[in-house]
């Protein structure tokens, strides 16, 4: 059985650069963009804390689901970091107001289930403004959302969410014309699509895997830097097979190809990054190198970004292949509570590696 | 305060663009309905005729910067708050010389120069964006107020009363307006709505009033004091309009098979536009040829308007993927 590690992604750094948590690395970002632009606001429940309870020595209680906001009412007051009542609708619709109209708003919505309650404003609002509007505005704003079910080998950080705070979802917004989507992966990464999306002129959502928060620990640059959309990043290099990952799921490619490499196989990992806009690109060169390609995406199966990626490669790339494409999802099932059944709701390498078994005709 | 002690406090000019605004929503979707019914293909569109005292009442209390967010029935908020006639016609018939480029259509209309956050056909969708213009007034200093129309209908979406706590809570300039025009499509208010709209602004702990949507002086009043309010940091405020659609919900309903013939009589009996002649004649603020070169005016426009985006042409082919995305 491959286990999951916390070996971070690949990355290109700089010289000045700090050991950060996921959530430590988002708050960089937040802050040192609220520093250089006023009309930058944090809107989400408990994005502070203790709402108007100052006069009671009571500020800064919370700071967001996973802490990434701690700090920004200390420095930027509750002017521009805003607790709200628990209102999703009322909220991101406010937010898509407040960017139409001059402001640059972030909004933590806590969990991608909860885009339940606010669909409307993402999809048919913040989404479709700029098209339907001849271009009259734009919407600067980003939503950022935790999603993700507990790994298998990570037994004691949270897990037991359940069917409704467990979801992975990303492909119902990364299909709707309008919606940028990010998957960051490491801290570093983490840090640079942040920073991207809040200089973007349009609504982008971050997806933070809900499990990568510690494990996804990675020196980050002191300097503001930004990270392009639309680019997937190879992270280990290989000749005869692609595996391509999306959020944690990389890790479990990588995991899956060092498995490989002791039956003398190198695999090629892709990290997707960039859900919408998709870079097709990088993973079409990979699959022309390589000739084989294994998608594993952590959302359920049907209408899945995993298996929308399958269909691009077999539209575009089909004489590069040798073999069927193999998708790989979580279980088309809602996300179970007891940790015996979430355990083996997510892909694992050990799928992974058995999909490669079957596709090569060696299993 | 009575209507006509309202009207003759406002400089004549401010008369004279009411009256010219109320006649030209009348004119312009007389126009669009008679349009339809002789083929033209619109898409959806939602006739403000018998409402125009609301939108023009309460546009007429705001500045050009402040922002309004509208509803499905849009036509009227537009025209009301500035907007002109050529490019909300060019943009029904789809042509690139439409407000929205011909992207949107009846049911988007938007014309941010003249605060104009969109028409919104999600029922309470606006609602929210109203709020959020009003947090960034608040947050940027501008002095400016947001103020979003909703109807009966709209008034029982979760979005409104989240964004109405919201506004509460934040205490950002903000005025609702509900345009209860008693039905959703063809759902009588008194089955749709428990209780009163303007009552619920208690339960927000903010003010709220009913007012008679078919008086546009009243309409103007009590919007000013709620954005005198508003501006002055003391929080936002609830207006419950009543009022009358004269036709069905949208093109397609003539608002027969739900409503008896003499509701809409008795409601006719009591037009915004004809009451607000009679009172400015009377109390002689502006005479007859006034308002008859207005309406002459008026009829002129909206002949140009429609010639004009009949000659337009419509968007090129390429513009189907053009601002899917803001660069």
């Amino acid at each position: 059985m491959v286990t999951m590690t916390a070996a971070p992604v690949a990355t290109k750094m700089a010289e000045t650069a700090e050991v950060l948590t996921f959530p430590e690395a988002l708050n960089r970002a937040i802050r040192q963009e609220m520093r250089r632009d006023p009309s930058i606001v944090v809107i989400g429940e408990d994005v502070a804390g203790a709402a108007g309870r100052e006069h009671l020595g009571f500020k800064d209680a919370w700071g967001g689901p996973t802490r990434s906001t701690k700090g920004l009412v200390t420095e930027f007051g509750s002017g521009r970091v805003l607790d709200t009542p628990i209102a999703e609708m009322g909220f991101v619709g406010a937010a898509v107001g407040a960017a139409m109209s001059g402001l640059r708003p972030i909004v933590d919505l806590g969990f991608i289930d909860l885009i339940g309650c606010c669909y409307d404003q993402l999809i048919n609002q913040a989404a479709k403004m700029h098209y339907m509007m001849g271009g009259q505005v734009e919407i600067p704003m980003t939503v950022r959302m935790s999603y993700g079910a507990r790994p298998p080998s990570n037994q004691t950080a949270g897990g037991g969410a359940a069917a409704t705070h467990s979801q992975t979802l990303y492909s119902v917004l990364a299909h709707i014309p309008g919606l940028k989507c990010v998957a960051p992966t490491t801290a570093y990464n983490a840090k640079g699509l942040m920073i991207a999306a809040i200089r973007d002129n349009n609504p982008v959502i971050v997806l933070e895997h809900r499990y990568l928060g510690l494990n996804a620990r990675t020196p980050v640059p002191e300097t503001a830097y930004t990270l392009p959309f639309g680019k997937a990043e190879i992270v280990r290099e290989g000749t005869d097979l692609t595996l391509c990952g999306i959020g944690r799921m990389t890790y479990v490619c990588l995991d899956a190809a060092a498995a490989l490499t002791a039956e003398g196989l190198e695999a090629e990992v892709i990290d997707v990054l960039s859900l919408a806009p998709l870079d097709e690109e990088t993973i079409l060169e990979s699959v022309e190198k390589t000739q084989r390609l294994v998608v594993v995406d952590e959302d359920t199966p049907s209408c899945s970004l995993g298996r929308d990626i399958a269909a691009r490669v077999a539209d575009a790339g089909f004489d590069f292949l040798d073999a069927p494409i193999k998708t790989i999802n979580s279980a088309d099932t809602p996300v179970p509570y007891s940790a015996a059944l979430e355990s083996i709701y997510t892909p694992s390498p050990q799928q992974v590696v058995d999909a490669v078994h079957e596709m090569l005709g060696t299993g | 305060m009575t209507s006509s002690t309202i009207a003759a406090a406002l400089p004549r000019a401010t008369l004279l663009t009411m009256y010219e605004r109320m006649v030209l929503i009348r004119d312009f979707e007389d126009r669009v309905k008679a349009l339809v019914e002789g083929g033209i293909a619109f898409g959806a569109a939602h006739y403000y005729v018998g409402e125009e005292a609301v939108a023009v009442g309460v546009c007429t209390a705001l500045r050009p910067d402040d922002w309004i967010a509208s509803t499905h029935r849009g036509h009227g908020h537009c025209i009301a708050k500035g907007m002109a006639v050529a490019p909300m016609m060019a943009e029904l018939y789809g042509k690139a010389s439409g407000a929205n480029r011909g992207k949107g259509g009846s049911m988007h209309i938007t014309d941010v120069r003249v605060g104009m956050l969109g028409v919104n056909p999600i029922v309470g969708a606006g609602i929210p964006h109203a709020v959020g213009a009003a947090l960034s007034a608040k947050v940027r200093g501008t002095g400016q107020v947001a103020v979003t129309f909703f109807g009966d209908g709209g008034s029982n979406i979760g979005a409104c009363h989240e964004a109405i706590n919201l506004a509460a809570v934040w205490n950002v300039p903000c005025v609702f307006v509900c345009e209860n025009n008693g039905y959703a499509q063809s759902t009588p208010v008194e089955y749709s709505t428990a209780g009163e709209v303007w009552k619920r602004a208690a339960g927000y702990g903010l003010p709220g009033e009913k007012v008679d949507g078919q008086d546009v002086f009243a309409m103007y009043e009590a919007t000013a004091r709620a954005v005198e309010r508003a501006r002055a940091g003391a929080g936002p405020s609830l207006i419950e309009a009543r009022t009358y659609r004269y036709y069905g919900h949208s093109a397609g309903d003539d608002g027969t098979a739900y409503r008896l013939a003499s509701e809409i009589e008795a409601a006719r009996a009591r037009d915004c536009i004809a009451r607000f002649r009679q009172e400015v004649i009377a109390a002689d603020l502006l005479d007859a040829a006034d308002l008859e070169a207005i309406d002459d005016q008026v009829a002129a426009d909206v002949d140009e308007a429609v010639a004009a985006a009949e000659a337009a042409p419509f968007p090129a082919a390429n513009e189907l993927t053009t601002e899917v995305v803001a660069s």
